[in-house]
């Protein structure tokens, strides 16, 4: 453990290590790998005829330590051995040309968004793709409202998008037939959505109204407790929820009532088109397109507010906000509630693509998944969430196609096995070194006769 | 009464296990104020070692009383080093370069290794849950009763007693490093005020690491009695026996030891007497409602000192 060089010091100053401390320093990292990954990595444990057995793999370890220790001596070399000026002037200086450069990308991304559907060479795939992504975008500038805006960690957000998922498969198969009759059902997305949204956002209320007093920190993990209380009452509530099997048959969306059917008084027929079912995804793409623009759209709206002001003025200090007389418990329970709103209409969305729900749907990892959207994409950074969205849920069903990472990694590799790893591992490499995520600049909401750039280094880290 | 003294036993088994994991939480809380929400993970790696071990040692539940006895000790040993290692570790890579940075970083940064631990289990051995025969069998019969189902026997099973009497001595063990020896007194100094123990000559680096590796310990150990309990690991068990446990740190008093292990105490009883009379269903629910009335009601805890918020 002596062996270990003191990292902080040596980051910060160039400082010449002998050449024997830094092959002691290399040779514990390869230990300390070794011992880390040698049990769990090279003794795998399989079942065999009622007892378990193990299968050794201590190349595999050998390998990983290896590759540990390697780095470790890139990074002596490399980075810690040269004398450097801190990057950090050099880096936002290249980030001010970023401001001319943003204003030409959001219309650019927006109308290849808006045409995507039509592009030659796009076919149900992509587009099937690009509304998973959308929905998680749309949740990310959901869970931006409130951890971006108002620095309240969320982690059972999921919840919320569980509420609007359900209001919608239970109002649209036995409520609403119930009460209006099935001529209401093609309508049924239509007038379920907002009260999707008002039911999530009374949750966000509830769930927010006694919580909302405790430290960031505690926060999160009584968020984190309330969603998963909600998970296990949509599990165990069986007469209502439908239990783990969940609701299914939900009604698919209909084009304000007309249904994607071939025949009569279907959507091809009326408008004269050939029947296609891709119609029908094509339709679910513009109407998520138009939700997560809406969620954006109000998002900017209200950070002009004073409400939006609050937000993020919370976020920086609490307590001076209150010497200033913001009533900080409202001002975080908008934020819960209209964070919650927006995960409960793309919840309503989510219903009604799959067609089927289930609590299966709602577990941590999708909390986690979102809050690493917006995360990485940098906390409060719009176009940031779109960036990882992409990256995060678009990459690893590319990388799943690419041939030579078939034709280099052993048979059976899959590289969506690895997805949640590289996201967990880039949250803690995020943090460390770009703890504003992908997209550092922030523009300011509110400005004083001119907009300046507020580049990286005029905020401290992470309070931009 | 008998059913309810049987209750009690495994109330108590499960705390315990609870406390062990809960006192890992209390003194990095207590330390550098932070959830150290991988904590619960570190634990599973704990459960993981140990079943490696065992599997590698070829113990079962017929090898005879000091063979088992002498492998147990040993997988002990092995699942608090390679724990130990683990914490020591995910503190230098994911917590320490996130000093001073902003509040909710070493958070985020503590989840996504939480993920990465489980995915990595998870990829490593494959997801499905690891069964094992019982190793440590029989027991004793402390009392029965006929019942109109047939007769009730309340029993205290040897690996109960192994699991209760192991956290007493870990406890022990514990408290005395912590009061009688000077590493406990940095670990005390560092607590009460980091700066001044800084200046006052305490090497607080090396403090916060050592908190980690016996927090990692403690968890190993609580990691191979849970596993030798239900018989059954997987990937997945660190995340509700981490919220469990943190319930019990913040229940207790976070930052306060003897706390700890009495919050793991009430909530390993509430957890099973909530299963044994209400519903065995909604048992997790209890537990994360009781997570949340305690930060609400009582955010100090039992044992804990009320936080004074500084302008």
């Amino acid at each position: 453990m002596a062996a270990a060089p003191k990292s902080n010091d040596v980051k910060t100053e160039a400082r010449p290590l002998e050449a024997a401390a830094i092959a002691k320093d290399v040779l514990f990292t390869a230990i300390l790998a070794f011992i880390i990954l040698g049990p769990i990595l090279g003794l795998k444990t399989f079942a065999i005829s009622g007892s378990l057995a193990l299968e050794q793999r201590w190349g595999l370890v050998a390998v990983f330590a290896a590759i540990a220790a390697a780095g470790r001596l890139a990074y002596h070399l490399l980075v810690w051995q040269k004398p450097q000026a801190r990057p950090s002037k050099a880096a936002s200086a290249s980030f001010l040309p970023a401001i001319s450069f943003g204003k030409y990308l959001v219309p650019v991304v927006l109308i290849l968004a808006i045409a995507l559907p039509f592009l030659p060479g796009v076919d149900r795939r992509v587009v099937d793709l690009a509304i998973l992504i959308l929905t998680y975008i749309m949740l990310g500038w959901g869970l931006n409202i409130v951890v971006g805006l108002a620095g309240l960690l969320d982690l059972g957000y999921v919840a919320f998008y569980a509420v609007g998922a359900y209001a919608y498969a239970l109002l649209a198969t036995i409520y609403l037939p119930a009460w209006f009759g099935d001529g209401i059902v093609p309508w049924a997305f239509f007038i379920t959505l907002p009260i999707a949204g008002i039911l999530a956002a009374l949750w966000g209320v509830i769930l927010g109204f006694p919580v909302l007093r405790l430290r960031g920190d505690y926060l999160a993990i009584v968020t984190l407790a309330f969603g998963e209380i909600v998970r296990v009452i949509l599990i165990n509530w069986s007469d209502f929820t439908g239990g783990p099997a969940g609701i299914g048959g939900i009604p698919r969306p209909s084009f304000f009532g007309l249904p994607f059917t071939d025949g009569e008084g279907g959507f091809a027929a009326f408008f004269g088109l050939d029947f296609k079912p891709i119609h029908r995804i094509i339709f679910l793409y513009y109407v998520i397109l138009v939700l997560a623009l809406l969620t954006n759209f109000v998002t900017m709206r209200l950070r002009r507010l004073p409400v939006g002001r609050a937000w993020e003025a919370l976020r920086e200090d609490e307590i001076a906000c209150r010497s200033l007389g913001i009533n900080t418990t409202s001002t975080k329970l908008t934020a819960f509630a209209i964070g919650a709103m927006f995960a409960g209409f793309a919840g309503s969305f989510f219903a009604t693509r799959q067609g089927f729900v289930s609590p299966e749907s709602f577990v941590f990892l999708e909390s986690f998944i979102i809050l690493a959207v917006v995360v990485l994409g940098g906390l409060g950074s719009q176009i940031g969430v779109v960036i990882a969205a992409i990256v995060i849920i678009g990459a690893f069903e590319v990388f799943r196609e690419l041939n030579f990472l078939k034709a280099v990694m052993p048979a059976g590799f899959d590289p969506v096995q690895y997805r949640m790893l590289a996201v967990g591992a880039a949250l803690v490499l995020i943090m460390r070194w770009k703890p504003r995520g992908f997209v550092t600049r922030r523009e300011p909401s509110v400005v004083l006769k001119e907009k300046k750039a507020i580049s990286t280094d005029l905020v401290a880290e992470g309070h931009g | 009464m008998e059913y309810f003294l049987q209750q009690l036993i495994n109330g108590i088994t499960l705390g315990s296990i609870y406390g062990l994991i809960a006192i890992g939480y209390t003194m990095v809380y207590g330390i550098i104020g932070m959830i150290n929400f991988a904590h619960g993970d570190v634990f599973m790696v704990g459960g993981f070692v140990s079943l490696i071990a065992i599997v590698a040692l070829g113990v079962t539940g017929g090898s005879g009383f000091f063979p088992i006895i002498l492998a147990l000790v040993l997988v002990v040993f092995i699942a608090m080093i390679i724990a130990s290692a683990y914490n020591w570790t995910i503190e230098r890579v994911a917590y320490r370069p996130l000093r001073g940075s902003f509040r909710l970083a070493p958070l985020i940064s503590a989840i996504g290794m939480s993920i990465v631990l489980q995915e990595f289990v998870r990829i490593a051995q494959d997801g499905r849950p690891k069964p094992l025969q019982p190793i440590v069998t029989g027991g004793y019969e402390i009392m029965s009763r006929e019942a109109a189902q047939g007769e009730f026997i309340v029993r205290l099973s040897n690996m109960q007693i192994f699991i209760i009497i192991t956290t007493l001595i870990l406890m022990a063990v514990f408290t005395a490093v912590i009061t009688r020896t000077s590493l406990g007194r940095a670990q005390r100094s560092c607590e009460q005020d980091m700066k001044m123990a800084s200046l006052l000559g305490i090497d607080i680096n090396r403090t916060i690491s050592i908190t980690f590796i016996m927090g990692a310990a403690l968890a190993a150990v609580a990691g191979l009695m849970f596993f030798l309990y239900y018989g059954v690991t997987d990937f997945y068990v660190g995340f509700l026996a981490g919220i469990k446990a943190f319930t019990a740190a913040v229940l207790g008093g976070i930052g306060s030891i003897p706390g700890a292990m009495i919050g793991g105490l009430i909530i390993g009883l509430i957890e099973v007497f909530w299963s044994a009379y209400f519903s065995i269903e909604y048992k997790d629910v209890a537990a994360f409602a009781m997570l949340a009335a305690v930060l609400i009601f009582l955010p100090q805890g039992i044992l804990g000192k009320p936080e004074i918020e500084k302008v």
